[in-house]
C-alpha cells in the first residue's frame, strides 16, 4: 500500500511539484514557536474569505440583481430557499467578521512591527487586500436594495462629485445614470461577484507567497532566520507550520466559530450594527432617511469625511473631507517608513510609542462611534479632535519613534 | 443635470412622505412571545381581517403558518383565506399601489418585515396611540407617528382617544385620554394589539425560533470541539519549549 502510494506520488511529482510545495509551505515552513493569540487572525481571515466565497455562490443562485426584484429576492432566500436564511446570515455576518479579523490582524502587525523591513511589501500587499475588501463590502451592501443600501451608497458615490472639473462626469460614468439606479445595481453586482472576488483571491495568494519568502514576524520582533542550527540550517526558534500551527489554528478556528455562530444563530442583526434596521425598508428613491449611517466598519472614516466643515485653500470642505477619508485608510501604507524605532515589537518599545498607540486605538473607536450618530456641533468637534489624534499617530511617528527609550531585544524568542 | 435638479426638488418634499417618528417619544414594552402559538394564531386572524385589505405581507405564504400550529392546508385556508387564493400563495394585499397612493397619499407599506425595521415596541405603542384630530385628512393622528396617513382602523375596539397636553415644569407633556370607549376594555385591546404585534414579529422572520433551536445544538457541538481541539493542540505541542 505504502509503496503503491509512493509510486503514485512520484508519478505526480514528475509532472507537478506537489511534494516540494507541501514541504516549502507547510511541513518545512518554519514559523517562530512563540506565536500568541494575535496570530490566529491571519488564518481566520482566510477562513472567512472561503466562507464568503462559498455562501456567496449559493446566494447568487437565488438573488436577482434588479432594482424592482432585489429586495424581494433576499426575502425569498430568507423564507423559501432551504436553509437560505442560514446561507444569508453566514454571508452577512461573515462580511462584518471579515473586518473584525482583518482589523485585529492589522493591529497585530502594528504592535509587533510586522510591517518593518523586510516585510514592507508584504504589508503593502495586505493593504491592497484591505482596499479590495472595502470595495467588496461597499458593493455587497448595495445588493439587498434596502433604504440603507441605497442612501449609504448615495453618500459614497456623491463623493466623486466633489472632485473638481471631472466630478460629475465621473459620477455619471460610474453609475451609468444620473442617480443610483438599476444600472448601478447591475454593475455593482458584477463587481461584487466577479471582479473583486477574483482580485482578492489573487492578492491573498500573493500575500501568502510574500510571507513565506520573508518568513513570519513574531511577538518579540526579532528575525529567527538570523539564528540557525549550523548543521540543519533550520532556525533554532522555528517549528514546522504543519503540524504545529495547523493544529493550533484548528483550535483557534473552533473558538472563532463559537463567536461567529453565536451571532448567526442568536443575534444576526447584532443590535442593528451588522444588519441595519432601516435596511429592512425597501429602497425608496424619493425618501431620504432621517439618519444615514454606513455599516460599523466604515464609520471611523465616515466620521473623518464629516469632520471637515470649512473651505480651505479655495478647496471645498467636502473635497477636503473626501481627501481626509481616503488618507485615513491609505496612511497605513506608509507605516514601514514612518517607524524609525530601533526595535520592532511593542515589548521593547518605550512609553511614548505605547501612549501614542493607545491614543490611536481610542481615536479609532471614538471616530467609529461618532460615525453611527447624527452629527451635532459637539460631535463634529469631537470628530475633528480625534481625527487630528488619529493622524498625529502616523505623522509624528518618525519623530517619537526615534527619541523613544527602548529596551534591548533578546537574542532568542521568549515565551 | 436637469434630472439631478428634478431629483433634488423631489427630495425637498420627501419629509412630506410622512414616515418620520416623533423623536424622544417613550415606547411601551410589547408583551409578546413568539413561542405562544395561540397568540400568533389570534394575531394572524386579526391581521387578515383588519390589515391585509390595504397592507400586503407579500413575502409570506399562507401555508407557512404550519410554523404556528396550522399544519393542515385546509385549516389554513379556512382560518385565513377569504378570497380564491391557494395555500401556497403569497399574502398580497387586495389594494393596488396606485389606489393606495390615490386614497391615502402614500401606498400602505408591505408589512412582511415591518417588525424588523420598526421594532415590536414601536408597533405596539403606535397601534394604541391613535387620537381624534380634525385637522388631519383621515381625521386621526398618532402620538408616535405624527400625521400618519393611516386612519385608526381598530377604533371600534379601542374607542376614541383625545390628546391632552399638559405643562409640567415648563415642558409640554402629551398624553391620551379615552373619551369614548370601544367594544373592548383597555386591557382586552392591549392584548389584541399584542397578539397582532406578536404575529408581525413572527412574519418578520418566520425561521427565528427554529434558528435559535438549531443554534443551541451548534453551540453544544462547538464547545465539545473546543475541548477536543485544545487537547489535540496540547498533545502536539508537548515537546515544544
Amino acid at each position: 500500500m505504502s509503496k503503491q502510494k509512493n509510486s503514485f506520488l512520484e508519478w505526480i511529482d514528475k509532472r507537478f511539484p506537489m511534494t516540494v510545495t507541501w514541504r516549502e509551505h507547510l511541513s518545512e515552513y518554519y514559523a517562530p514557536k512563540n506565536f500568541n493569540f494575535w496570530y490566529f487572525f491571519g488564518s481566520l481571515a482566510l477562513l472567512v474569505l472561503v466562507n464568503q466565497l462559498i455562501t456567496g455562490i449559493f446566494l447568487t443562485m437565488s438573488y436577482k440583481p434588479d432594482a424592482s426584484l432585489a429586495f424581494a429576492s433576499v426575502e425569498y432566500i430568507m423564507r423559501d430557499v432551504d436553509y437560505g436564511w442560514l446561507i444569508r446570515y453566514m454571508h452577512s455576518t461573515g462580511a462584518s467578521m471579515f473586518f473584525v479579523v482583518v482589523y485585529l490582524h492589522m493591529f497585530r502587525g502594528m504592535i509587533y512591527g510586522s510591517y518593518r523591513k523586510p516585510r514592507e511589501l508584504l504589508w503593502l500587499i495586505g493593504m491592497a487586500i484591505f482596499f479590495v475588501l472595502m470595495s467588496l463590502a461597499f458593493t455587497g451592501y448595495i445588493l439587498p436594495w434596502g433604504q440603507m443600501s441605497y442612501w449609504g451608497a448615495q453618500v459614497i458615490v456623491s463623493m466623486f462629485e466633489a472632485i473638481p472639473f471631472i466630478g460629475e462626469t465621473l459620477h455619471n460614468w460610474i453609475l451609468g445614470d444620473f442617480m443610483l439606479s438599476d444600472a448601478a445595481l447591475n454593475r455593482f453586482f458584477a463587481y461584487h461577484v466577479v471582479t473583486l472576488p477574483v482580485l482578492i483571491v489573487v492578492l491573498v495568494f500573493v500575500h501568502v507567497i510574500a510571507l513565506h519568502e520573508v518568513g513570519s514576524n513574531n511577538p518579540d520582533g526579532i528575525e529567527i532566520k538570523e539564528n540557525k542550527n549550523p548543521e540543519t540550517k533550520i532556525p533554532v526558534d522555528g517549528i514546522p507550520f504543519h503540524p504545529y500551527y495547523t493544529v493550533k489554528d484548528i483550535f483557534g478556528v473552533v473558538g472563532f466559530l463559537i463567536v461567529f455562530c453565536g451571532i448567526i444563530f442568536f443575534a444576526p442583526e447584532m443590535g442593528g450594527y451588522f444588519l441595519e434596521y432601516n435596511n429592512f425598508i425597501p429602497a425608496n428613491t424619493l425618501q431620504t432617511p432621517d439618519h444615514i449611517a454606513p455599516v460599523w466598519y466604515f464609520t471611523p472614516y465616515y466620521s473623518m469625511l464629516r469632520a471637515v466643515t470649512v473651505n480651505f485653500l479655495w478647496i471645498d470642505a467636502k473635497l477636503w473631507g473626501v481627501f481626509l477619508m481616503v488618507a485615513g485608510v491609505a496612511v497605513f501604507c506608509f507605516l514601514p517608513w514612518l517607524d524609525r524605532s530601533p526595535v520592532k515589537s511593542i515589548r521593547y518599545k518605550g512609553p511614548i510609542f505605547k501612549f501614542a498607540l493607545a491614543m490611536f486605538v481610542i481615536s479609532f473607536f471614538v471616530l467609529g462611534w461618532l460615525g453611527t450618530q447624527s452629527p451635532t456641533p459637539l460631535y463634529t468637534l469631537l470628530a475633528q479632535i480625534f481625527s487630528v489624534i488619529y493622524f498625529a499617530f502616523f505623522i509624528l511617528m518618525p519623530w517619537y519613534s526615534k527619541i523613544d527609550k527602548t529596551k534591548p531585544e533578546p537574542k532568542r524568542v521568549t515565551k | 443635470m436637469n434630472k439631478i435638479k428634478i431629483f433634488l426638488l423631489v427630495l425637498c418634499f420627501a419629509p412630506m412622505a410622512l414616515y418620520a417618528a416623533e423623536p424622544g417619544m417613550p415606547l411601551d414594552k410589547a408583551p409578546i412571545d413568539t413561542s405562544d402559538n395561540e397568540s400568533l394564531q389570534r394575531g394572524a386572524q386579526a391581521f387578515v381581517n383588519y390589515c391585509l385589505t390595504c397592507h400586503g405581507a407579500s413575502f409570506m405564504r399562507y401555508n407557512r403558518h404550519r410554523d404556528i400550529g396550522w399544519d393542515n392546508e385546509a385549516v389554513v385556508l379556512n382560518k385565513l383565506v377569504m378570497t380564491g387564493q391557494k395555500a401556497g400563495d403569497l399574502m398580497v394585499s387586495a389594494m393596488r399601489k396606485n389606489e393606495g397612493e390615490e386614497w391615502f397619499g402614500v401606498a400602505p407599506p408591505d408589512l412582511s418585515v415591518i417588525a424588523r425595521s420598526r421594532g415590536a415596541d414601536w408597533l405596539y405603542t403606535y397601534l394604541r396611540a391613535f387620537y381624534r384630530d380634525d385637522t388631519t385628512v383621515p381625521g386621526w393622528n398618532n402620538l408616535v407617528f405624527d400625521r400618519a396617513a393611516m386612519p385608526h382602523v381598530l377604533y371600534e375596539f379601542q374607542g376614541e382617544q383625545r390628546l391632552v397636553v399638559k405643562s409640567v415644569d415648563g415642558k409640554e407633556v402629551k398624553s391620551l385620554d379615552l373619551v369614548k370607549p370601544g367594544s373592548m376594555t383597555v386591557s382586552e385591546y392591549d392584548r389584541y394589539v399584542a397578539d397582532l404585534v406578536n404575529y408581525l414579529v413572527y412574519i418578520g422572520e418566520p425561521i427565528a425560533n427554529e434558528r435559535k433551536r438549531i443554534g443551541m445544538l451548534v453551540m453544544i457541538f462547538l464547545f465539545g470541539m473546543l475541548g477536543l481541539t485544545y487537547l489535540l493542540y496540547r498533545e502536539y505541542w508537548r515537546d515544544i519549549h
